[in-house]
């Protein structure tokens, strides 16, 4: 029996007919809506290719049905850039070369985004490491990455302070 | 539904940091921004319009026969097209039991019923979704024909292959080993085992495969694009120009993508059969039987050493895993041959049939499991002799090839090992184990590794096309799997043809480009770089012809040889007033491009003259918790000599993705065989250990200057692979400084720590 959801991805309401319960939310993005950008490494929970934000949270895209997911927001790595402007994370991982064949590249950047948003892990590397574990990369690309990760924490949180003094 | 399908992409303008002009200069990637934003186009990406799914069956055992498949039970599911068994599987132009070329190997592609190792395909869904064709696989419920699995070194029965690797012969002698070891004042008698690994890119093994009539397109990640489409066609009967392989990005190959295999070959001939197009994404788990891997292997090591801790013999066996019915063998002695100066070296391999999925290259093939070994047994020979590891490497400094008795084609090893000695610390190293603690009371160790690894080149051909507008497009059918081949290459390119990189348009990851050869061995670089630059000195040389014959031009009369090609200008070399900008040349001319080809390969003669190696040194920090037997890498630091360093920035992650490799093989990765029922009981992320970001240490990859004037005419060798050896003999030897406990078994676990 076909059921009907609808969810608001990257900013747009998306009304979608399940013709199956057993889509997942990964599945739903990568092959109904077009948006390939979240990776599927595993399919069960264990690399965080497919990791992405719903309702501000970093979750495993492979491990949520679609049909649990009627009125969420879900923020994947094709709507962090905006207006043609990179998210400070994005360039962060250029610049630190923070990838390499860029397969777990997107889960790692939501990942990134998502923990600094969680704002626990401070500047500490230990405490980044630990709370990027669950985006693995094959490619070993791990320096980069949480060099990335120190550097673009830091911009936004000058940026933010600059808000702050702005409002 | 969007047709996702995209076409070779071009890069003219990616955004990108510029330091410089082109080689030797660190920029950012050109394909950065494609991926960060999740625009860069993987296989499994695709969604041609009337796309099918198709899921493959497995099997369960590793030895038998399939008895029975419930087809119908599969058909009946709601959205199931098509179950494909071998009943109705249609045929295919060649035998895929026999082995067709230098790289092909045997393949399962439904040829019967027969199955040879777990994991191997039987059946294929194909269907509307996604979901129906898992489900519609699942209900196939298969019954079997069970043999006992033969698994184990012990498992199966054991011969002297013919060749191991690829082509490499098995034995290899050298000096009288007999003398050498009667000779010696310290004998080191050795052990040691390495497993079973699997290559496990991010990016599964997909293919997406469209017939129009007699055409096919394809797009699969590949390491050899030119090459494999030509074996493709072959299998479909085919001629090689009707197929198009497309493969711009990698999710990873390390050598697993370099090879044709069961399922590839399955979804094009399920697309044929239903003439729709039709996806194939192998699940993890299938990662584990079809696709190839490091064969295991268990390795014999003698060293004789004089009282000085000089080899006097160096002798190094290895029994390597390969399956039933194909023959690639793990090369782990042949790590003995071109490292460490010797009298007598004497290398053998023997193999063992078990029922598992034929290995392949993976990363580093052969060198990293030796190299483990080596290392490890030098190490032991350095304690025995009571002389520190770093000495006992240098008292055993080979300055020509003890293999061939050649010279090298330039060999920094001696920097290597001063620089990282002195940016990690090793002065100081107290000899004896067990002498350092942290603050936390956890036993600290350091211990090093030497590193090398050929440097090979293959064959590849480019094109660069200069345009009027003082543009350039540049085209070879490289691979990028995440080296940056994207990057490096076009910087390559940029050089040959006197442009700066912004000018360059680069297109590659395509079959209908010149053959950029095979992104493979850690010889891509300077094959398809050769080729570039080639292709664009050949271009220049046209223009420089066109320039020196026209009396308008400010070069007329100036000779190939008397300019210089720089910033889209050719200058008269001894009188820089004149010159000339490429366009206004092709313009006078009334030509709107200048086209130049260029090849690559290895000049036979230097390879006769010379042996070409990359080097280097690592050094490692562990500590271990005395009563919990709990490893930390602490620090790593590895310092390489690889030629030419076209782009420090992305070779130095080439060299910490190889370092951690050589981490995790020391620490992490095994794949673990249940011996009952031949199955790997750990096959999926969660079960097989690879590293994560919490157990990176601190790391440093430093780059040392070395000017190889023979390895080919840019100086370029390879840094893909050699960052595992040499990490990991440095990692299981610090462990032994830390706790004076000698494992000889990869990977190293807690339980050979304490008790
Ligand atoms: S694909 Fe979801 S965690 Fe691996
Ligand atoms: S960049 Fe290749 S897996 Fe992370």
């Amino acid at each position: 029996m076909p059921l009907s959801i609808s969810l608001v991805v990257n900013g747009v309401r998306k009304d979608v007919v399940l013709e199956d319960p057993r889509v997942t939310l990964l599945d739903l993005l990568r092959e109904r809506v077009g948006l390939t950008g979240t990776k599927k490494g595993c399919d069960r929970g264990q690399c965080g290719a497919c990791t992405v934000l719903v309702d501000g949270r970093r979750i495993n895209a492979c491990l949520a049905l679609a049909v649990s997911l009627d009125g969420a927001d879900v923020l994947t790595i094709e709507g962090l850039a905006k207006g043609g402007q990179l998210d400070p994370v994005q360039a962060a991982f250029i610049a630190h070369d923070g990838f390499q064949c860029g397969f777990c590249t997107p889960g790692q950047i939501m990942s990134a985004v998502g923990l600094i948003r969680e704002g626990e892990a401070g500047d500490d590397p230990e405490r980044i490491r630990e709370g990027m574990s669950g985006n693995l990369c094959r490619c070993g690309a791990y320096v980069g990455i949480i060099e990335a990760v120190r550097d673009a924490r830091k911009q936004l949180a000058i940026s933010a302070n600059e808000d702050r003094r702005v409002a | 539904m969007p047709d996702h399908m995209s076409d070779t992409i071009p890069f003219s303008a990616a955004p990108h940091v510029r330091l410089g002009s082109s080689s030797g200069q660190p920029i950012t990637r050109r394909d950065g921004v494609l991926k960060v934003t999740g625009a860069a186009t993987y296989a499994a990406d695709n969604h041609p319009a009337g796309m099918l799914h198709a899921v493959i069956a497995v099997s369960t055992i590793a030895r038998g026969r399939v008895a029975s498949l419930d087809v119908a039970a599969a058909k009946a599911h709601p959205g199931v097209v098509e179950v494909i068994t071998p009943a109705n599987r249609p045929p295919l132009a060649l035998d895929p039991d026999v082995k067709h070329g230098m790289f092909g190997f045997r393949f399962d592609a439904l040829q019967n019923d027969r199955v040879r190792y777990a994991k191997q395909p039987i059946a294929v869904v194909v269907a509307q979704t996604l979901e129906a064709a898992t489900e519609g696989a699942r209900l196939l419920s298969p019954t079997y024909e069970i043999e006992p699995a033969r698994i184990g070194f012990d498992g199966g029965e054991h011969f002297d292959p013919p060749m191991v690797s690829i082509g490499a012969p098995p034995n290899f002698d050298r000096g009288d080993l007999a003398a050498g070891l009667s000779a010696a004042a310290h004998l080191i008698d050795t052990h040691y085992e390495t497993p079973a690994q699997y290559h496990n890119a991010m990016e599964p093994h997909a293919i997406v495969a469209e017939w129009d009539s007699d055409r096919l397109t394809i797009d699969t990640p590949n390491q050899a694009i030119v090459m494999m489409r030509g074996a493709f066609a072959e299998f479909f009967d085919v001629p090689a120009e009707n197929v198009h392989l497309r493969s711009p990005f990698l999710g990873g190959g390390f050598g697993s993508k370099a090879i044709m295999a069961g399922p590839h070959i399955l979804c094009i001939l399920a697309a044929r059969m239903l003439r729709r197009p039709v996806k194939l994404v192998l699940p993890r788990d299938q990662m584990y039987g079809p696709v190839g891997h490091r064969g295991a292997t268990q390795q014999h090591l003698r060293l004789g050493l004089d009282a000085e801790g000089r080899l006097t013999a160096l002798e190094h066996h290895a029994l390597a895993t390969t399956s039933s019915f194909d023959d690639f063998i793990e090369a782990a002695a042949n790590a003995s041959h071109n490292l460490y100066a010797s009298p007598a070296i004497s290398t053998r391999h023997r193999a063992v049939r078990v029922d598992i999925g034929t290995p392949g290259p993976m990363r580093a093939p052969g060198e990293a499991s030796g190299s483990a070994a080596l290392e490890c047994a030098l190490d032991e020979a350095a304690a025995a002799c009571g002389i520190d590891p770093l000495e006992m490497r240098l008292r055993n400094y080979a300055d020509i090839d003890p293999a061939t008795g050649r010279p090298y084609s330039a060999k920094a090893l001696r920097a290597c090992y001063a620089q990282g000695a002195e940016r990690f610390g090793w002065a100081g190293r107290p000899l004896a184990p067990r002498q350092m603690r942290c603050d936390a009371g956890h036993l600290i160790g350091w211990g090093m590794g030497s590193a090398l690894f050929p440097a090979p080149m293959f064959q590849a051909e480019a094109r660069a096309t200069l345009r009027a507008d003082g543009t350039a497009l540049v085209e070879t059918a490289g691979a990028d799997m995440g080296q940056g081949a994207w990057t490096v290459l076009a910087q390559i390119a940029a050089d040959g043809l006197g442009l700066d990189i912004e000018k360059i348009e680069f297109r590659s990851g395509s079959s209908d480009l010149p053959d950029g050869g095979v992104a493979g061995g850690s010889g891509h670089t300077a094959t398809a770089g050769s080729a570039l630059h080639n292709a664009g000195t050949d271009a220049i040389a046209k223009l420089a012809e066109i320039a020196a014959n026209d009396p308008a031009s400010p070069l007329f009369g100036t000779g190939n040889a008397g300019v210089e090609a720089r910033n889209g200008r050719l200058y008269h070399r001894s009188d820089r007033s004149r010159s000339e900008s490429y366009g206004d040349i092709l313009a006078r001319a009334g030509l709107a491009t200048i086209e130049g080809n260029g090849k690559g390969g290895r000049d036979p003669a230097a390879a006769e003259a010379r042996a070409m190696f990359s080097h280097g040194a690592v050094f490692a920090e562990v500590k271990v918790d005395p009563d919990l037997g709990q490893v930390r890498v602490t620090r790593l630091v590895g310092a390489f000599a690889a030629g030419r360093i076209i782009n420090p920035r992305l070779a130095r992650s080439q060299l910490y993705g190889g370092m951690i490799w050589g981490l995790s093989f020391a620490l992490h990765e095994e794949a673990i065989h249940d011996r009952r029922s031949g199955r790997i009981i750990n096959a999926d992320l969660a079960g097989y250990h690879i590293p994560v970001h919490a157990d990176i240490p601190e790391m440093e990859a430093l780059l040392i200057d070395e000017d190889d004037p023979y390895v080919n005419g840019l100086g370029i060798k390879g840094v893909g692979e050699i960052g595992i050896t040499g990490t990991v003999g440095a990692i299981a030897n610090a462990i032994w400084h830390a706790t004076g406990v000698r494992v000889r078994r990869f990977p190293i676990r807690i339980e050979d720590l304490i008790g």
